[in-house]
């Protein structure tokens, strides 16, 4: 167990620096510059601020100087285009903020995923599992910036106690929660659903039955934590997705969130501002994939051997 | 692990949870900020800062406008330049060079200092130094010797024409006779940053000097700093030390930076904006059937037009070049492509006494005869071409509508080549492309503002295109003292400018955005940018 988890790091921290190698220089390479404007910046203004990014230096000078910046000062560089901003604030002011969304959506999409893939799977091919694989199948192939709108404008609009956008009180918080929640909730409950119908059919659930165990306490003793192995594996990644924040629902929200930077830093060309916010997720997704197997191993005896 | 009671429990626990939250808010947040004397204002982006010799932008701008006041204000009943602003005058000399602007002696900055004329002479050094690398310095080149000061050319700075004579006497002397002078300076890179709080926190040419940080930040304009989060809010509350603070009616100003305009338009039907930063052309038909009385369409010193690359064949004939302009028919752009935009024939939209030319209009028979004598009868032999734009919903239309008009009048088939958004500056900066997609839009209120950039090397101009008799004009109206016959002089130089076509003007804009009947004094102003302190919030509208 514990050679595991210093084997998962140990591969964590070599996919961390491959990750920041690569987003280095294939931002770097992207066509255009940080120092492009509509209205055209003079020549000697422009050396000096580039001077002042020392984005004026060669690339390897450039990128060594960024590695021992990260390593021994932790610091991810400043803005480009906003002069003394660090990006380290602006992932440390935005953060919060995605985490408090995904976790409240996980935790919508968990609370309704989870029992109806559940549902459906013990109440299979009757009305309730078409309700339940239809539900999934609308929230999947709609997307999110068509629910959002919908709901902004439906609820939003319709009641009063709810507003449209922003991100003030937290009554604010529930529609991009739903939207965001209902979204993995579909996928987890296709997960669901496809895990319990596989476990359900499993000898060791007929003897359950056999011995004349109710069918709720078959159901949620001996066939969940089998059946649930498949939406656990989803749920890690999916997580990390979600606390990283989502570009589209703090568009239509109004959400002061960390989506929005990732694909304004891509089209402003805030080299360190990607490479930092690449980095966190990068470091996130190791996180919660070692979480996700740890999880697993949990609910799965047969992987602890392995 | 999971077990049914639990889920049974959080059911019944989140429904109502979310239910009481919801409901805490019953008055809208306007009507909440109009008793409380606060202006909501949808402002379309993070600033990329508060230093006024950093920044260059409109919604910087809007924000600066609280935070500073220059020599001279906008006065919003005339949208002219007039005194009252931390100068109780600016005047000029005979010839309109040199200028001498008496501060009031009761300024103070919102620490309390007071404001002398020696802020003033610091600020514009600052802004002009070479190592700042101010990407607006160029707003000062009107003061003699400051653009050979900017460029390093000179080192010292009592070259240029900037003399404090006294604490509260500031004597500017301008490269040429400039009789509007006034309108240049209510531009926020005129106005002073307080030197005591500057030199506290940094070197006069040090970037990213921290002293426009939320704790650190001193103004003399009407309101000051109170909160920034970024990406959320940045709201400005009463600065007492402002000296006209007993006549200022609103008690702050909430920008939203907000991106999305849908999002936008929603929030302020659900009561949560008074002003929006614009309104796209649906929600501009929505409100005109919903709530008409909210939708503002002014006119904005903004030109939609085409560049077209000279150095390219066959763009390089001046006769394809008026050719595929005179096929254009702007009426008819403007009525589906653009709401409110008005027909452009000319790159300077009408200003003041200003009247730009008009030569050419919209002549498919002139368009034909004149695309045959360059030798392509009926568009036959001619390249494919490509319409470059930015990954924007309006160009993409406008450059289709573009397309169908140049086919059926024209025969003359183009491909629409869309490039995202730093992409196409770049492409357009370096001349790899054959007609692009652009706008302008004035930094203030006089024609030289859409004139200058179309002399060679200027870095706006981007076409290829040079013309000596256009530039001798240019310089000539730069020496004139007398205010009409400048004007001529500038009219003259746009038709060159029309008649050789290295561009086709297309339309000129206007603003379409959302008022809430709360707000009182909220101007139609061409460069949009009402004084916030002379605007009122008045409760039950």
């Amino acid at each position: 167990m514990i050679r595991l988890i210093i084997s998962r790091l140990g591969q964590g921290i070599i996919t961390l620096f491959v990750l920041v190698t690569l987003t280095f220089f294939l931002v770097r390479a992207m066509p255009g510059s940080p120092y492009v404007e509509e209205k055209a910046i003079p020549e000697h203004a422009l050396k000096r601020m580039r001077e002042y990014t020392g984005l004026d230096q060669p690339l390897p000078v450039q990128y060594f100087r960024y590695l021992k910046n990260l390593v021994v000062h932790q610091d991810l560089g400043d803005l480009i285009k906003k002069d003394g901003v660090k990006v380290s604030e602006i992932i440390s002011e935005s953060f919060p903020v995605s985490l408090a969304l995904g976790v409240l959506s996980i935790g919508i999409a968990l609370v309704v995923g989870i029992p109806a893939g559940v549902v459906a799977a013990v109440r299979k091919n009757t009305c309730v599992d078409f309700a339940c694989l239809s539900f999934a199948m609308v929230g999947i192939c709609l997307p999110s910036f068509v629910i959002g709108p919908l709901l902004a404008v439906t609820a939003g609009l319709g009641l009063k106690s709810l507003n449209v956008a922003g991100w003030s009180s937290p009554g604010d918080w529930i529609l991009p929660a739903v939207t965001l929640g209902l979204i993995n909730a579909a996928y987890l409950a296709r997960l669901a659903r496809g895990g319990m119908l596989d476990v359900l059919s499993q000898d060791y659930i007929r003897t359950a039955r056999a011995k004349g165990a109710p069918g709720s306490r078959v159901v949620i003793r001996h066939a969940l934590r089998g059946g649930l192995i498949p939406a656990v594996a989803f749920i890690g990644p999916a997580f990390a997705g979600m606390i990283s924040g989502s570009f589209v629902i703090e568009t239509i929200f109004q959400i002061p969130g960390m989506g929005q930077h990732f694909v304004n830093a891509a089209t402003d060309r805030e080299f360190f501002l990607i490479q930092g916010l690449v980095l966190f997720y990068g470091f996130l997704i190791v996180g919660a994939n070692l979480l996700a197997d740890l999880a697993q191993i949990a609910l799965n005896p047969r992987l602890r051997k392995a | 692990m999971f077990r049914g009671v639990t889920f049974r429990a959080l059911f019944l626990i989140a429904a109502p949870v979310c239910w009481l939250l919801a409901s805490c808010q019953k008055e809208s947040q306007v009507d909440r900020a109009t008793r409380e004397g606060i202006l909501l204002v949808g402002n379309a982006n993070e600033p990329k800062g508060l230093d006024p010799h950093i920044v260059s932008g409109v919604l910087e701008a809007n924000i600066l406008r609280a935070l500073f006041e220059g020599l001279i204000t906008n006065d919003p009943e005339s949208d002219t330049a007039t005194p009252g602003g931390a100068a109780l005058d600016v005047t000029p000399d005979a010839t309109a060079t040199v200028w001498t602007a008496k501060l009031r002696p009761d300024g103070k900055w919102s620490d309390g200092a007071p404001v002398t004329a020696r802020d003033f002479a610091f600020s514009y050094e600052r802004l002009l130094t070479p190592e700042l690398g101010a990407k607006y310095a160029e707003m000062l080149y009107f003061l003699k010797g400051a653009e050979e000061f900017n460029k390093g050319k000179t080192t010292d700075f009592a070259a240029v024409g900037v003399e404090v004579l006294d604490d509260l006497t500031l004597r500017l002397t301008l490269r040429g006779p400039t009789p509007y002078f006034r309108e240049i300076l209510k531009h926020y890179t005129w106005t002073a940053v307080p030197q005591h709080v500057v030199l506290k926190h940094g070197k006069i040419g040090q970037r990213g000097n921290p002293w426009t940080r939320p704790e650190n930040i001193v103004g003399n304009g009407p309101y000051q700093l109170k909160s920034w989060r970024r990406t959320h809010h940045i709201e400005v509350e009463r600065n007492p030390h402002y000296w006209n603070a007993a006549n200022v009616s609103l008690n702050g100003v909430r920008f939203l930076p907000i991106t999305n305009l849908y999002t936008e338009a929603r929030m302020f039907r659900d009561g949560q904006l008074h002003v929006t930063y614009a309104a796209t052309s649906e929600v501009v038909d929505l409100m005109k059937k919903e709530h008409p009385e909210n939708l503002r369409q002014e006119p904005y010193v903004g030109t939609a037009f085409y560049r077209y690359n000279t150095t390219r064949k066959p763009l390089n004939d001046v006769r394809v070049r008026q050719a595929l302009g005179l096929a254009v028919d702007r009426q008819a752009i403007c009525d589906t492509v653009f709401r409110g935009y008005k027909p452009a024939y000319a790159i300077t939209p009408a200003m003041g006494n200003y009247h730009p030319p008009r030569i050419a209009g919209f002549d498919p028979e002139k368009a034909k005869r004149l695309l045959a004598e360059a030798g392509y009868p009926g568009g036959k032999g001619f390249p494919r071409l490509k319409i470059l734009i930015a990954s924007k919903e309006t160009a993409a239309t406008l450059a289709q509508a573009v397309q169908a008009m140049w086919r059926d009048t024209l025969g003359v088939e183009v491909e629409i080549e869309n490039k995202e958004w730093n992409a196409y500056l770049v492409a357009m900066q370096d001349l790899d492309y054959d007609i692009a997609n652009a706008g302008w839009i004035g930094d203030y209120l006089d024609p030289l503002t859409f004139l200058e950039m179309w002399t060679p090397g200027n870095g706006n101009n981007l076409t290829g295109w040079e013309s000596p008799a256009f530039l001798k004009l240019l310089q000539q109206s730069f020496q004139e003292t007398d205010g009409t016959r400048r004007f001529e002089l500038l009219q003259q130089a746009e038709s060159i400018l029309i008649e050789e076509a290295p561009i086709l003007p297309v339309a000129w804009q206007s603003r379409n955005y959302l008022v809430h009947p709360s707000v009182q004094g909220w101007k139609p102003l061409l460069l949009s940018n009402n004084p916030y302190q002379f605007i009122r919030l008045v409760p039950g509208r």
